[in-house]
């Protein structure tokens, strides 16, 4: 499918009726999620806090899931020198952002009451997805930091893919240095196993942000390839 | 093999010379250092018990300090044109650059670190760990730094932003080097920690010259 | 169906964190939109005034 869209014209079409799609779908699993949220009862442990579960996960599962598709597009326009493979990378880099602050800011608000810290220094995935948000804040840095275009592509994607090799190995040592210390045992999600209860919502919500994240992808990419048209535009005119 | 000897001697003879290679660095260290016992209160206690640590976290900030130099002056004069033309390539002068960097900014610090953990009252039994530490994740430091310096040759903002670029790359080895000072201090295993910070500034010292290379020359584009 | 929206202690926290991720998600849609309609526009055959001489 990718060759497929990688032509500019080919994925303005698609993307326009592709994005209004997810957008739709988006938004009715959403209404969905939240009824079966606001139906499940209160958990035994975390009482009514288990609720911030289902926007804290998706939101963590979407921050991963976002560098990942902002790493492949890094690569593609690296190696490719494609200039929509580059939109695509530029586009993702905000949206993760966003999407890994609410997970950090929600994990916090989650995490005050139920473990009564606002946040664990040592935990693996907290520190990930710190690391993780300063990945996406390095990005948008460098690529605000360079002016010509031609030379912000390739930079910006030598960044992302570095910040992707390192990923792994941050979430590693945390795990590494946490065996050290023998830090809180019962930071897990939602308990150690989910009962359907509470999984149906959580995995309806998690596709809401994922189809959420897609249409507003395509969107944005939409607009860089619109920007890219007027500025070659402005060049004409100004010739 | 002589190629790069001659590179190698270029970058350290330029490190020298431009103010002083190690000292601005040192003194930033030193700097840190007097300014700590006055932000946490001056309880001796504290200042031991956090002093290795400190020592730890400031030595991987000091390495920032020379990196914008590292490809900057070269960039700026025309050379950094003629080495990438040249017969060697471009990679070996960013390995080059960095074995420079690592030698003459954060193996110094290394070797000033057990005196900064000594004045701030930690446990100068930790000397061997922390000399060890800093040696090997400082080579990681010079290499990871030389990709953030690399990345941004050319635009404005460049010691800030070379310090966001770089920063979350410096968690694992930031990481592994705490955990083996405090293993060592603690009498658990510290070669474990110390090995896991030797194979990342390894495979750092391999890989970054690629990417080091690649947004050179995307900057001389 | 019954809802269950009393969330006793945990108020603050539990509302905060949708108030939270409603307006980072919201802002990501806003500006998502706002951005394509800008560019969009730019980029019409009529939007460049300038003509050559």
């Amino acid at each position: 499918m990718i060759p497929a869209l990688a032509n500019p014209d080919r994925f303005m079409a698609f993307s326009r009726w592709a994005a209004p799609l997810l957008g739709a779908l988006a938004v009715l699993l959403l209404a969905a999620g939240l009824v079966l949220d606001f139906t499940a009862p209160p958990d035994d442990r975390q009482g009514y806090a288990v609720h911030i579960m289902f926007i804290h996960v998706p939101a963590a599962w979407m921050s991963l899931f976002v560098y990942a598709c902002l790493g492949g597009a890094s690569f593609f326009s690296l190696v490719f020198r494609h200039a929509l493979a580059r939109a695509a990378a530029r586009a993702a880099a905000p949206l993760g952002a966003g999407v890994t602050a609410a997970a950090l800011i929600t994990g916090s608000l989650w995490g005050k009451p139920t473990w009564g810290a606002w946040w664990v220094w040592g935990d693996p995935r907290l520190t990930s997805v710190l690391v993780l948000f300063l990945l996406y804040t390095a990005y948008m840095a460098l690529d605000a930091a360079i002016e010509d275009e031609a030379r912000a592509a390739p930079a910006t994607a030598i960044l992302a893919l570095v910040g992707l090799i390192n990923l792994p190995i941050v979430h590693y040592s945390v795990v590494w240095w946490r065996s050290l210390h023998q830090g809180p045992s019962v930071l897990r999600a939602g308990g150690p196993s989910l009962p359907p209860v509470y999984l149906t919502p959580l995995l309806i919500m998690g596709l809401a942000y994922l189809t959420g994240f897609g249409a507003l992808w395509l969107v944005r990419i939409r607009g860089e390839v619109w920007r890219r048209r007027a500025a070659v535009m402005a060049m004409r005119a100004a010739a | 093999m002589s190629g790069f000897s001659l590179i190698l001697r270029r970058e350290f003879a330029l490190a020298f010379a431009g103010g002083g290679g190690p000292l601005v660095a040192i003194g930033f260290f030193l700097a840190m250092t007097s300014l700590l016992p006055l932000a946490l209160g001056g309880s001796p206690e504290r200042l031991a018990g956090v002093a290795p640590g400190f020592a730890w976290l400031v030595l991987a900030l000091a390495a920032l300090i020379s990196l914008e130099r590292m490809f900057e002056r070269d960039y700026e004069d025309g050379s950094l044109d003629l080495i990438a033309l040249g017969p060697a390539p471009l990679e070996m002068a960013a390995f080059a650059k960095a074995l420079a960097q690592w030698a003459t900014t954060t193996a110094p610090l290394a070797l000033v670190a057990p005196f900064v953990v000594a004045a701030l009252g930690g446990k100068t039994a930790l000397w061997p760990i922390i000399t060890a530490a800093g040696l090997t994740g400082g080579l990681a430091f010079a290499f990871l730094g030389g990709i953030g310096a690399a990345l941004s040759l050319g635009s404005r903002r460049g010691g800030i932003l070379i310090a966001v670029i770089v920063l979350p790359l410096f968690t694992p080895p930031v990481i592994f080097g705490a955990g083996a000072i405090e293993a060592f201090g603690a009498g658990l295993d510290w070669k474990t920690p110390l090995l896991f910070l030797a194979a990342y500034a390894l495979a750092a010292a391999a890989l970054s010259p690629f990417a080091m290379a690649a947004a050179a020359r995307n900057a001389l584009s | 169906m019954s809802f269950d929206f009393d969330a006793g202690k945990y108020a603050p926290y539990v509302w905060g964190a949708y108030a939270v991720s409603a307006l980072i998600l919201g802002g990501l849609v806003a500006d998502t939109l706002a951005r394509a309609r800008r560019w969009r526009r730019a980029a019409r055959p009529d939007a460049s005034t300038e003509t050559a001489p």
